[in-house]
This record gives C-alpha cells, structure tokens and sequence, in this order.
C-alpha cells in the first residue's frame, strides 16, 4: 500500500494551490447541504411571518412582505384547539409533565440494565438484552389497543400518569442499549477491584459508574426526549381532555378538515411545538458529539 | 390547570349530588378545530353552560376524524368513554352493535325530533328502533362552485347536464383556464366520483351501487361510463393537483387560475373568508344530474356512569337539535340546518338552494347518503371503493379494470 | 437473605424490564396474531376465523404496492442516509472552522415533528409551488421536478424527506466515530505519505465498523416505523402509490374499522423486522461476547 501510493507525494507548491481549491470546494460543498437542511425551516419561518393575504396570492417560498408577528401570537395563545381558543400555551405545561419524568425514568432504568447487562453478566443476560432490543421495532400502531386496554386495567387510563408509563416501557429498549454499549467499554477489572475492595452492587453503580456516564446520559437524554416530545400516537391514544400534550394540539391546529386554513398560524405554531427540541439539539449539540464519541457507538 | 379546574368540579358534584339534582356535565370529543367551527361549537358549550352544564372539550382533529376515531377506540376498550362523540353515518350503528352507545328516546321523543327531521336523516340516528345520536347539520357533497367572471368572460352557463361540462371544459382549455380545480387526495377524488356516479346514473343507479354494493349495477355498463367520465376529467385538471389541499383548489377558483370546483359546502367558507359574494363573485349550482347527496354531522352518546354524566348527555342531545343551535352553528359551518322548521333567511343563496333540494329530494326519494363521506357504508367497503377510484384517477387504469376490481374490492371487504 | 438479594441483585434490577417487555411487546405481538386469525372490525373480538385475513390481505393490490415500497423506501433510505451521513461527516472532520453552527443545521431536522415538516415539504416538491416553478421563473422553462405527482417517483420523495429528517442524526454517530479513531496511526500513516483518501478507506472508515450496526438499527427501526412523514407529504397519494405497512395498518385499523385485518398486516410488518433485525442482533451479540 504505502510503496504504491508514494510516487504521489506532491511538490510543495502544487499542494498549496490545489490544497485552497479543495478548502473552497469543501465549503462550497458543505454550504450546498447546509441549504438543502434549512429550506424547510426557511420556509415555515417566512411563512409564519407571511400575512394570509399574501400567502393566498403570493408564492409559497417567496420572503414576506411585511413582517408580521401575529400568527405567532396567535399560536401561542389564540388559535383554536377546540372550543378554547387558548393556543398552543396549556398543552405546552402537559408536555413538559409527561416529558422530563419520563424521561428521567426511562434514562435511570436504561442505566440500571446496561450495567447489569454490560457488567454483571449472567446466563441468558445476552438473550435478555436482545428481546429488549427487538421491542425497539415493534410499530406502535400495534400496541395501541392492548395497552389501551391494560391502562384501563391499572387504572391509569388518559392520565399523565399513564403517558409517563406507555413511554418509559417503549423507551427502555433504546435507553438500554446506549448504556450498555457505553459500559460494555469500561474494563471489567474496574469492577472487579471494587468488589474486592468490598463495593457492592449500587454501590460500585452510584459511586463509579454513574459519574462516568455524563457522556452518555446526554446522548440518551437528548434522543428520550426528542422522541417523546415529539410524540403523536401515544399522546392522542391514550389522554383525555386536560392531559393533551402540546402535539396533538399542534395536530388540531394543523390538520382541521374544512374549515379556512391559516398556514402562517400553522407554521408559527410547528415552530413553536418545536422550540424545546430545537433548544436541547442547539444547546446540548456539542455534548450530543462529545457523548457519542465518548463511547457509545464503539459498541 | 384545565385537569385540577375539572377534578374540582366533579368533586364538587359528587359532594353535592346526593342531595341535589344531578349537575349535567359532559366530556365532548370532536374534531371541529378550526376557528370558524370551534366558534360553532362554542356556541353549544355556551348554551350547555348556561343550562347549569359543565363541558369538558376533547378536541382531536386529523383526517377528518380519524385520529379522534383512534381516541375513541382506546377510550372505549380503557372502559373510559367519552360522554359525547362526533360520529356519523353508519359508524353510529356499528358501534351501538359494539353495545356501547346509549339510549336517547326519551329526548328524542319528548322533543319531536321524529316531525322536524327528514324521514332519511332521522334513519340514520336511530339503532334498532331507538334514538342513538343526534344531527348537527346538514352538508351537501354534490356541489360545483365556479368563477363567476370566467364564466361571463368565456361565455359559458353553469352546466346541467356532464356533457356541457366537458363542453365548457373543453372550451375553457383552449383559452388557457384550467377547468377543474382538485386535490388529488383519496377523499377529494371519491367526492368527484360520486357526484359523478349520481350525475351519469341516476339516484336509483347510485343507490343500488354505492349503498346497497349490488354487484350487477357495480359492472354494469354505466359504472363504465362513470370511470370513463372520470378519465376525461382527469384531463381537465392541472398537473400538479397531487395531494393539493381541498381549500388551495377553491383559492384556484378565487383567483381565477381555474373555473370550477367540485367540493361539499364547506367550500363557500372559504369564498367568504376571503371576501367573496356568492352569485357574484362566485356561483354555486348542483353537480348535473338528479339527487342530493348529504353528509350529516352528529353527535352519538356513549354509555357512561353516573347520574350528572346522563344528565349532561341528554342535555346536549336537546339542545343540538333545538332550533337556535342548528341555525348559529351552521351560519358558521356553511351547512344547513338537519331540522326542516328553521327559518333560513339570514342564509345565502347557496344554502337556500340546498334546503329547498332537500325537500324535495327527499319527497321525491333521491335524498342519498355520500359513501365518500362516511355516510352510506361501513368504513371497509368505503375505503375497498376509494381504493380502486383514486388508483384508476392516478393511473392509466382502463374503465373495464377499474370495474373489475371495484367489484373484487368490495367482494374482499367483508 | 442479604447475602443473596447481593448475589441476585443485578437479575432482580433487571426483572422488572424484562417482565415489562415480554408483556408489552411479546405478549401484545401475542395477541395481534391471535387477533389476526378473527374477523374483528370496530373493536377486538377473539373468536377464531382461521387464516382469512392473510388472504384478503394478499388480494390486495393496495398490500403489494405498501410492501413494494417497503423495500424500496427502506433500501434506499438506509443506503443514501449512510452515505450521506459518513460523508458530511468526513467532510465536517476537515477542520471547518463553524464545525458548531454547520453541525447544529444538519441534526435540528431530527429536533422537529413530521406533522409540520411535511407541509414545508409539500409546498417545496409541489412543481406548480416549489422547486420546479422557482427554477423555471429563474429562466429553465424546460427544468422539471415533478416527483410529488408522480404516481411512479412520489416514492422517492418519501426517501429525500426521510433523508432530510434523518442523515444529520446519522452524521453524528459517524463524526463521533471519526473522532475517537486512535490520532497516532493517522498521524503515522501520513508520514509515511499516504493519501487521504486512503487513510480513510483503509484504516478509518473499517474501524468504525461498530457505528455502520449502532447506524443501521437506528435507520432501519426509523424506517419501519415511517409514518407521520408519509401521511403529512402524500397522505399515502397519488392514489396509494406511497402507501407504506405502517400506514395501511393504520388505515384498517382506524379510519376502516378492519381491526383483523390491520393485525394480519402487523404480523406480516413484524416477521419482515424479524427477518432483518435477528441476524444482526446474532452477529452483534456473539461478537461481543467472543
């Protein structure tokens, strides 16, 4: 290999050229896929700041106008979801009750069964670990009537309560797996120090594993949160009026058959539904990269 | 907050109720969201207020109900039904066989529904000879609204018969109008279809075909007809009506890109909203053809516990079918009263014309239910015909196979 | 006791997730088999019909055409995410000075629901809205992009969306693995004046060979599951052109009252899953434990 490729080595001058012209090409490049991500954004924010008017005349992908705040305002705390026309602002709280403790659970157990499955494996941990990963793709179109069922059962039928648990169960297969490949790559002799040194099994979880796990904590934060908060099926299947999280009131908002459509309220209020999401990839991005790389997908 | 506000209240009730009467209170679920219609509704909610009532609102737009309907199911099987739920047509049988609809009568009758209700609407509300459901409106699907300056400009009436429509259409396409304005989306497409089947084959032919699903009417030679007029609209349409949403085609209409549409008469709110006169700026007529096909919108009650639960449902049964209610929320929604006994004069023309068609239609029996709207079949046979008229308007499907398997479809439905 | 409750801790831990999966994904995989031999409709009945529901499932042309993109759909997207993915983030990986800001565009997608994206979507494919009359207006009366409206490419334009949604997520994973690949051998291998390129092909990119399975499991369990992205670009359209299982077995399920036959369906989407997913979970976990 390397005897080939060394009568390629370039002169210097050469390389310099030919070095600035790939920089640019590269940040072309780059440029040209940052566009093709943003287009939708563009759109839903111009369109947002559209007036009605002017998206009924106008082109759909054209820059507005006239600026105006409105529709914003109006998803916010205007538009219809139903009789109340409150906006998007009461369902916004509901979501934030479902999300951070379902969230919070399912990253907890998810740490608990990756370090049992990664460090303290016992006959038939491996084949555990696989049915738990295989309920990763079940299709939850699927589950909706048997757990509507035995929410009905427990009693926990349309509450928060019981959104919190429809997601901690379908989450704990993703939760368990970043753990456990995150585990798997901490040497086992770690372990087995502590237990000779008389650590027991919480103990050796709380005091060394857990402050290790930063990394990962925020990968599997990050990827639990967006799936939840972003959650339709579930939030429309299993609530009842009063605990509506914030998507289905943004579904109302959107997807009313045959009344006028505003499209620039729509846009404001996707955008706003959005917000927290958005937060978390801007905010904890950098981390998302770091926890990744810290050890999660060397698997 | 709305949760702890409601918890207060029926705490409340319970302490109260075993002394007092029972305080009406119901859980609606429904999926009229948009601000013209959640305006309607609000205005029941006022009047069930009013009346002592407490409404709880379960809003679940999407699909034109389906994510409600999905709700609903998972209610229903978590044993904690909604009190109140948006349904129609047929579904309102189907799940009174589940045995999970209540019993009615004793509003229905005490309130007269049976005289001020026509003879077919008033079937599809009632489950083995009792009343289960309640009408809010009635919808007519088989509508072509059009331009009224591009008519005048091309110098072309409203078409009566399908024949002056391609006339018209064709007339229109060489100076440069699009003629039809659609959505290519399966309901948009079935819409279309039916007008057309009801226009080319008559009420009696509609009526064996798309609500009895006679398998001699569903090869016949006219169904043929019908797919090849399809065929020839498909030509009338511009190309990029895929997936085009119901009121992007009307804007079409409004700004004269195109010529008709045909869509129910929650069209004409968009006209309105947009400031437009009706028989001025825009016109509204029949599609050609004999009939009337409806679309009527209804509340069914679920079987719930508890005396302020009951209470609250016949409540809100009374005060849909009174008069004020069915005039307020169809001034909003662009339909027309279910009840026959409604003074119509702060309606526009389009929706005089409607009621005086459903008179006489359903004196005449060409008074039929819209299959694409969910009111003349159970969902799978409904779904099994979409099925086949969507695929043949976006293919190059030939009229004889789309008859083929419009009647294998429906044969592998049940 | 104690002594044992240390010594069977970690099963005890783990106990509770593992009863909570075998009910709630096996036993409710379960009863959607036992569901799909009946002829339930509105709601759940449980009496045996035998094998009906798989054969008007098989008659129907809707099926064939939901599992044909299936395939497609999955094949495609799984591919062009990869590749996609592991090239932004090579070329990210160059020392780019707003690495930051460029990273955060290419992952928000993942951040938003489809509900909404796909009406931007919509508007942006749609040729009479879009691209097509933009670039046209800009001069190229002949430019065409019709894919949307086209009962044979509206396909693809379930795969440029998902890919959209999806690649930044994926070009993370591969960024991660580039950056924890050992700097000493590169270092070496350039000294010994080896091109880039193949530095990449040769030594980096096959010892990330774990990330290519951790990208796969999450690409392919998105693919699976798509939805939303369907029902918000095409709503299955034109006609049912991109109709994919996980909507036909909602359609039946909800907007149909065709329970038996929405379940047939499911187990037909979960022995597909099956088909492809335990291989690799074979291969990954015997790896492992090698």
């Amino acid at each position: 290999m390397t005897d080939l490729s060394m009568p390629q080595t370039q002169t210097r001058s050469q390389s310099n050229t030919s070095k600035i012209a790939l920089r640019w090409l590269l940040y072309i490049l780059l440029g040209l896929f940052a566009l093709y991500y943003l287009m939708p954004l563009f759109v839903m924010l111009t369109t947002s700041l559209k007036s009605l008017e002017e998206i009924r005349t106008g082109s759909l992908i054209s820059l507005p106008r006239e600026v105006s705040f409105d529709a914003w305002k109006t998803a916010w705390s205007g538009a219809c979801t139903g009789i109340q026309c409150e906006g998007l602002r009461p369902y916004f709280w509901n979501s934030v009750l479902i999300a951070v403790p379902a969230v919070f659970l399912s990253t907890l157990i998810g740490a608990l069964n990756g370090y049992v499955v990664a460090q303290w494996r016992f006959k038939g941990a491996n084949i555990i670990f696989s049915l738990m990963l295989f309920g990763c793709f079940i299709p939850f179109q699927v589950v909706l009537l048997p757990m509507a069922r035995l929410l009905g059962m427990m009693g926990i039928a349309g509450t928060i309560p019981g959104l919190i648990f429809v997601h901690v169960i379908y989450g704990l297969g993703f939760t368990t797996l970043f753990f456990r490949n995150y585990y798997v790559t901490i040497p086992a002799e770690l372990t087995k120090a502590a237990r000779v040194d008389g650590a027991g099994f919480m103990r050796i979880f709380w005091s060394i594993f857990l402050p290790l796990s930063l990394p990962i904590i925020v990968v599997t934060v990050i990827w639990q949160f967006t799936q939840i908060w972003n959650d339709f099926l579930f939030g429309v299947s299993f609530s009842q009026a009063g605990t509506q999280p914030v998507t289905v009131a943004l579904n109302n908002i959107v997807n009313s058959t045959t009344g006028v459509k505003e499209y620039n309220v729509d846009m404001a209020a996707a955008i706003i539904a959005g917000l927290p999401t958005l937060f978390v990839y801007v905010v904890a991005g950098k981390y998302f990269i770091r926890g990744l790389t810290a050890g999660s997908v060397k698997g | 907050m709305k949760r702890f506000a409601f918890a207060t209240v029926s705490t409340l009730a319970v302490v109260a109720g075993s002394s007092v009467v029972a305080e009406p209170q119901a859980e609606v679920l429904h999926w009229w969201t948009s601000g013209g219609e959640a305006k309607s509704v609000a205005v029941l909610q006022e009047e069930f207020a009013s009346n002592g009532g407490t409404w709880t609102d379960m809003p679940v737009a999407g699909g034109g109900g389906d994510a409600a309907m999905t709700a609903l199911r998972a209610r229903v099987l978590a044993g904690n039904a909604p009190t109140a739920v948006q349904l129609k047509g047929p579904a309102i049988q189907e799940w009174y066989e589940e045995g999970v609809l209540a019993d009615i009568s004793s509003v229905a009758e005490a309130e007269g529904w049976a005289e001020v209700l026509p003879a077919s609407i008033a079937g599809h509300m009632m489950c083995e000879g009792t009343w289960c459901a309640a009408p809010v409106n009635v919808h007519r699907i088989d509508w072509i609204w059009a331009n009224a300056d591009i008519l005048a400009a091309n110098d072309i009436e409203m078409p009566s018969t399908w024949e002056e429509f391609n006339a018209a259409a064709e007339k229109l396409q060489a100076a440069g109008v699009i003629p039809l304005a659609h959505g290519g989306q399966s309901w948009q497409d079935a819409t279309v279809f039916e007008a057309v089947a009801l226009g080319l084959g008559g009420p009696e032919f509609y009526q064996k075909a798309l609500v009895d699903l006679d398998p001699e009417a569903l090869t016949s030679d006219t169904m043929i007809q019908v797919f090849d007029q399809m065929r020839t609209m498909r030509g009338y349409v511009d190309e990029n009506f895929s997936g085009r949403d119901w009121n992007l085609a009307t804007a079409m209409v409004m700004n004269g890109e195109a010529a008709f549409q045909i869509m129910g008469d929650w069209a004409k709110g968009e006209f309105l909203a947009a400031g437009k006169k009706p028989g001025e700026d825009f016109l509204c007529a029949s599609t050609p053809g004999d009939g009337y096909l409806y679309n009527v919108d209804s509340f069914a009650m679920f079987e719930v516990e508890g005396d302020d639960n009951r209470a609250g449902q016949e409540l809100l049964a009374k005060l849909i079918v009174a008069p004020n209610f069915q005039e307020v929320f169809n001034l909003n929604k662009g339909s027309i009263p279910a009840r026959t006994d409604v003074a119509l004069d702060a309606f526009d023309i389009c929706a005089k014309i409607s009621a005086e068609d459903m008179g006489s239609t359903s004196a005449g029996g060409s008074l039929l239910p819209s299959y694409a709207h969910g009111m003349a079949l159970r969902g799978s046979q409904a779904g099994a015909i979409t099925d086949v008229v969507t695929a043949h308007f976006n293919s190059d499907m030939s009229s004889a196979d789309a008859v083929q398997q419009l009647a294998d479809a429906v044969a592998n439905s049940y | 006791m104690s002594e044992w409750l240390e010594n069977h801790l970690p099963k005890v831990v783990l106990a509770p997730s593992f009863i909570a999966v075998l009910i709630f994904v096996y036993g409710f995989i379960g009863w959607t088999a036992w569901v799909s031999l009946t002829r339930s409709k509105l709601l759940p009945k449980y009496e045996i019909h035998g094998f009906i529901q798989y054969e008007r499932l098989f008659d129907s042309p809707r099926w064939d055409t939901a599992i044909n993109n299936l395939y497609i759909f999955g094949a495609l997207f799984i591919v062009i995410a990869m590749v996609l993915g592991l090239l932004l983030a090579i070329l990210l990986d160059q020392k780019i000075r707003v690495e930051g800001a460029i990273r955060t565009i290419y992952l928000y997608p993942m951040a938003l629901s489809m509900i909404v994206t796909g009406t931007a979507w919509k508007w942006i494919l749609n040729p009479g809205l879009g691209i097509e009359s933009m670039v046209q207006g800009w001069g190229f009366p002949n430019f065409e992009f019709d894919w949307l409206v086209n009962p044979d490419y509206a396909i693809y334009t379930i795969v440029l969306a998902a890919i959209w949604q999806s690649s930044g997520f994926v070009m993370a994973l591969f960024l991660a693995g580039l950056r924890s690949v050992d700097g000493e051998i590169i270092k070496a291998a350039q000294v010994d004046g080896i091109p880039t390129w193949r530095i990449y092909t040769a030594i980096i990119i096959p010892s990330m060979a774990p990330i290519f399975l951790s990208a796969f499991i999450v690409l392919a369990h998105l693919a699976i599951k798509s939805f939303d992205l369907v029902i918000a670009l095409t709503g299955g359209g034109p006609g049912y052109a991109t109709d994919l299982p996980a909507t036909y077995m909602y359609a039946m399920a909800f907007s149909r009252g065709d329970i038996g036959q929405a379940a047939s369906s499911a187990m037909i989407m979960m022995l597909v899953v099956f088909a492809i997913v335990v291989p690799y979970l074979y291969s990954e976990l015997r790896a492992k434990n090698d």
